[in-house]
């Protein structure tokens, strides 16, 4: 979404992520916020975290080449990442992250599943409902569609350029803030580098389901996460991280815009 | 027969940018292509030039048949251009924007330059010199230092050409070469064209919207709309056709009037 | 110009500089920490000025940079040990003859995985080369953490040991003055300019006579074969290699250098290479003992700043002047 508008492949997100955790962490250890409470703080505080990156470091770059907004995305997930693994911050240790209800266990067909897992999807499933909503149906998603398509324009038609991608930066934030505080649930270990994987195969999977489209990225982290679960069955976990980009250069290679993704012919 | 286009068609998703168009320049002669926007007069120039495939139809010149051929082999063979929008290397010099249209004719290997040769300082003199002479016809030697970005429009639009020329072709296609001139600019360029022509033999096709460009030196015209070609023929035929009249306009009428560009 | 005066004038700033350092580190006036410290950063220069010729000349997105300075490690370490395997210690170190034979054969293995994966990705527009690049080093980084499978030697995860420690100043500095020289001259000839002309516009390019892919292919091979050589030389300076040397992270930090120093300018890529190795080790040893990680803090600051004054680099175009052109001035 963020690349959809500006263009910049947001190293960041991924230490976004990890703040998310991070938070929900502390949400649950010492104040004992109940769930939704969690993932309001989580997606509340990455999103504040965006938009200040946004503001310091994003912005004044929008008219330089690109590269340096991309360096400086690369150089505050850096810093994000060493600077929380400091000692005087949270540690570069791993936090066991207290489960914040009880886990139960379901049997339907054969198959088992936990709560976790339900509440995994079902808040996956509201984000990605709540996410179309705001992109297609609300004044800011609008914006948002003008901005990708054309940011000058789109200002000279009266969007307010600067809130909207403010905006974007604080939404995809507030999802990655939920997504880390989903996946401390599921995967009880959070550490300050958690979000450097996560956040490359984030990026990853949008690619694969086509920059642009939203039911692209939901479908690129399917297909994602799909194939490195049976590797990890069928061949061997330490192969695990390498299929997920083997599938992405394939899938590149036959569809240079991702599976789901918008053409973009230029006009000559 | 130095170019001739067949039957060429070319589809861009639902929309038909070419439809059966065919034509044929003689050595030496300067014809215009003109019709409304949208009529597919870029288009045919990128297909001439490779930068798209015709989904049917073809391209040949006098020594054989050039359809569908990369861009960079186009050129080797013989066909230089210009671009509707103007795509000048922005960042670099003058003289760097002139000279990588040697690049081609250079006559040393990649040896001679890692170990600077003498074949490799011999045929880098005899570039700059090229690059002089191109860039004195056109003006531009007091600039040549300039980066291409920050010369004024009309400056820019002439090292485009320059660029092109210095590709050494048969056959130069200059897309709105008169784009954002002035009435004495177009003069000028008129006068320009005709000259170049002259001094290095070449066969000229322009696409123009400037209807006293097109009607002052143009030998034969070829109009387009929707892809096809509607009207060929002597620019004073042309100027009276009625079908013409009513691509422009959009509704028959009688009379025409061609002084000034034409918008749909 | 003749030839031999021209190969004269190369040799003789390598010369110079090497037989300096050799002689005081020799006679122990230079600590061999900080000898060490500077063979890497001729290193590192190597591999930047590679990307560099990648990134900054062609103007392609490469994020994979260290996968190709791993395999160039690797192969070069592999045959180093297994003709000590074969032939002992002493052969190894009586001539240079197979060392430098190990490196060219570790910088003609990256060029040819770099043809290889070259071919099919170079078609796609940068960002997306970008992700396909960065994938690709992903997976070569899960290769090395596996190659033991395939080649015990190799090492895989637990890392490989037992390289001969066979690089030394000379090597060092020998390497990156030829890189030097290799980039200049390639630069500021018509090869140099074609790539430039990619970066700059590549349909124009394309229709003043470039043959845009197959340039694209050379500017690739040509840099990753840099990073390979320059892995060579690293792995027989530490004598150790391990996977994680040279996964993505790594990848950024070339990138980082090489932007910081100007895209497309070699001075900018000599320096900042130099600067970056010494900056981070020099943290080192200048912090005390608790705030050790504050440098993996300060450097992305330092980072973040650079890019808000100066976008374009330090250097932006300007270039030393024995790297300038002097065929056209």
């Amino acid at each position: 979404m963020v690349y959809g508008i500006v263009r910049l492949i947001n190293f960041a997100h991924g230490d976004v992520f990890m703040v998310g955790a991070f938070l929900a962490f502390y949400a649950v250890e010492k104040f004992h916020l109940p769930l939704p409470a969690v993932f309001a703080l989580a997606a509340g505080g990455s999103a504040f975290l965006a938009v200040v990156i946004e503001r310091l470091a994003y912005r004044p770059l929008r008219n330089a080449p690109k590269i340096a907004a991309l360096i400086t995305a690369i150089g505050i997930s850096l810093f994000l990442e060493y600077f929380t693994a400091l000692h005087q911050v949270f540690g570069p240790n791993y936090y066991a992250f207290p489960r914040p209800f009880h886990v139960v266990s379901l049997e339907i067909g054969g198959i088992t599943f936990t709560n976790i897992q339900g509440i995994i999807l079902l808040s996956t499933l509201a984000s990605l409902g709540a996410l179309q909503y705001v992109v297609y149906r609300t004044k800011v998603g609008r914006g948002m569609r003008a901005v990708s398509h054309d940011i000058v324009t789109a200002g000279l038609m009266g969007v307010n350029v600067n809130a909207v991608i403010s905006f974007t930066f604080g939404l995809g934030a507030a999802l990655a803030g939920v997504g880390g505080a989903l996946y401390g649930i599921a995967y009880p270990q959070i550490n300050t580098f958690m979000g450097v994987m996560p956040g490359l195969k984030a990026f990853t999977a949008a690619v694969l389901g086509g920059i642009g489209s939203i039911p692209g990225a939901v479908l690129g982290a399917l297909i994602m996460g799909q194939s490195e679960t049976m590797t990890t069955a069928y061949l061997s976990s330490t192969y695990r991280d390498g299929i997920a980009f083997v599938l992405l250069i394939a899938v590149l290679l036959w569809k240079p815009t991702g599976i789901l993704g918008k053409a973009r012919t230029e006009k000559v | 027969m130095t170019l001739e286009v067949q039957g060429l068609t070319r589809h861009f998703g639902g929309i038909k940018a070419l439809d059966g168009v065919d034509f044929r320049l003689g050595q030496g002669e300067l014809a215009g292509i003109i019709g409304p926007n949208g009529s597919g007069k870029t288009t045919l120039f990128n297909v001439i030039t490779g930068i798209y495939r015709p989904d049917r139809g073809s391209v040949s010149m006098e020594e054989g048949d050039i359809t569908g051929l990369p861009p960079h082999e186009i050129n080797r063979r013989g066909i230089a251009r210009t671009f509707q929008n103007i795509r000048l290397f922005r960042e670099l010099t003058v003289v760097d924007n002139v000279r990588i249209a040697h690049h081609p004719h250079v006559r040393y290997g990649p040896v001679d330059a890692l170990l600077r040769t003498g074949a490799f300082y011999r045929e880098e003199r005899r570039t700059r010199e090229r690059v002089e002479a191109y860039l004195s016809i056109f003006s531009l030697q007091d600039r040549r230092k300039e980066l291409a970005k920050n010369l004024p429009y009309g400056d820019q639009r002439k090292l485009e050409i320059a660029r092109a020329l210095a590709s050494r072709p048969k056959v130069l296609l200059l897309d709105e070469p008169a784009a954002g001139m002035n009435p004495s600019e177009v003069g000028a360029l008129m006068k320009f064209i005709l000259g170049i022509r002259e001094r290095f033999s070449l066969t000229v096709l322009l696409i123009e919207h400037q209807m006293r460009l097109v009607m002052g030196i143009c030998e034969r015209l070829i109009v387009m709309d929707f892809g096809q070609v509607i009207a060929r023929g002597l620019p004073a035929e042309i100027r009276r056709d009625p079908k013409v009249i009513e691509a422009y306009l959009g509704m028959p009428v009688g009379g025409a009037r061609g002084d000034e560009s034409i918008e749909r | 110009m003749n030839i031999l005066a021209n190969i004269a004038k190369a040799v003789l700033p390598f010369a110079v500089l090497s037989g300096l350092l050799l002689f005081l580190s020799a006679h122990e006036i230079l600590n061999p920490y900080w000898v060490q410290i500077f063979q890497l950063s001729c290193i590192v220069a190597v591999s930047a000025l590679g990307l560099n010729l990648i990134y900054g000349f062609t103007g392609l997105f490469s994020l994979g940079h260290a996968a190709f300075y791993g395999v160039g490690a690797y192969t070069a370490a592999l045959l180093t040990k297994l003709y000590v395997g074969a032939y002992g210690d002493e052969a190894l170190l009586a001539t240079g003859a197979v060392f430098l034979g190990s490196l060219v054969a570790g910088g003609s293995a990256a060029a040819l995985l770099a043809c290889l994966v070259g071919l099919p990705t170079l078609r796609l527009t940068s960002d997306y080369l970008g992700i396909a690049t960065l994938g690709f080093g992903v997976i070569m980084k899960v290769f090395f953490d596996n190659a033991d499978s395939l080649v015990p030697q190799l090492g895989g995860a637990r890392g490989m040991t037992g390289i001969a420690r066979m690089t030394g100043i000379p090597w060092a500095v020998a390497a990156l003055v030829a890189a030097i020289l290799v980039t200049r001259n390639l630069v500021h000839s018509t090869y140099g300019r074609a790539l430039v002309a990619i970066r700059e516009d590549e349909v124009a390019a394309a229709a003043m006579g470039v043959d845009t892919f197959r340039y694209k292919v050379i500017g690739f091979t040509a840099g990753c074969a840099f990073a390979g050589v320059a892995g060579g030389l690293y792995a027989h300076l530490y004598t150790f290699l391990h996977p994680s040397t040279f996964d993505f992270l790594k990848s950024f930090d070339i990138l980082m250098i090489v932007v910081l120093g100007g895209l497309g300018n070699m001075s900018g890529t000599l320096v900042a290479s130099f600067a970056w190795v010494f900056l981070l080790e020099g943290m080192r040893v200048a912090l005390p003992p608790e705030y050790i990680e504050f440098r993996w803090v300060l450097i992305p600051l330092l980072l973040i700043v650079t890019m808000l004054v100066r976008p374009r680099g330090l250097f932006g175009v300007r270039e030393f002047p024995f790297l300038r052109s002097k065929v056209y001035r």
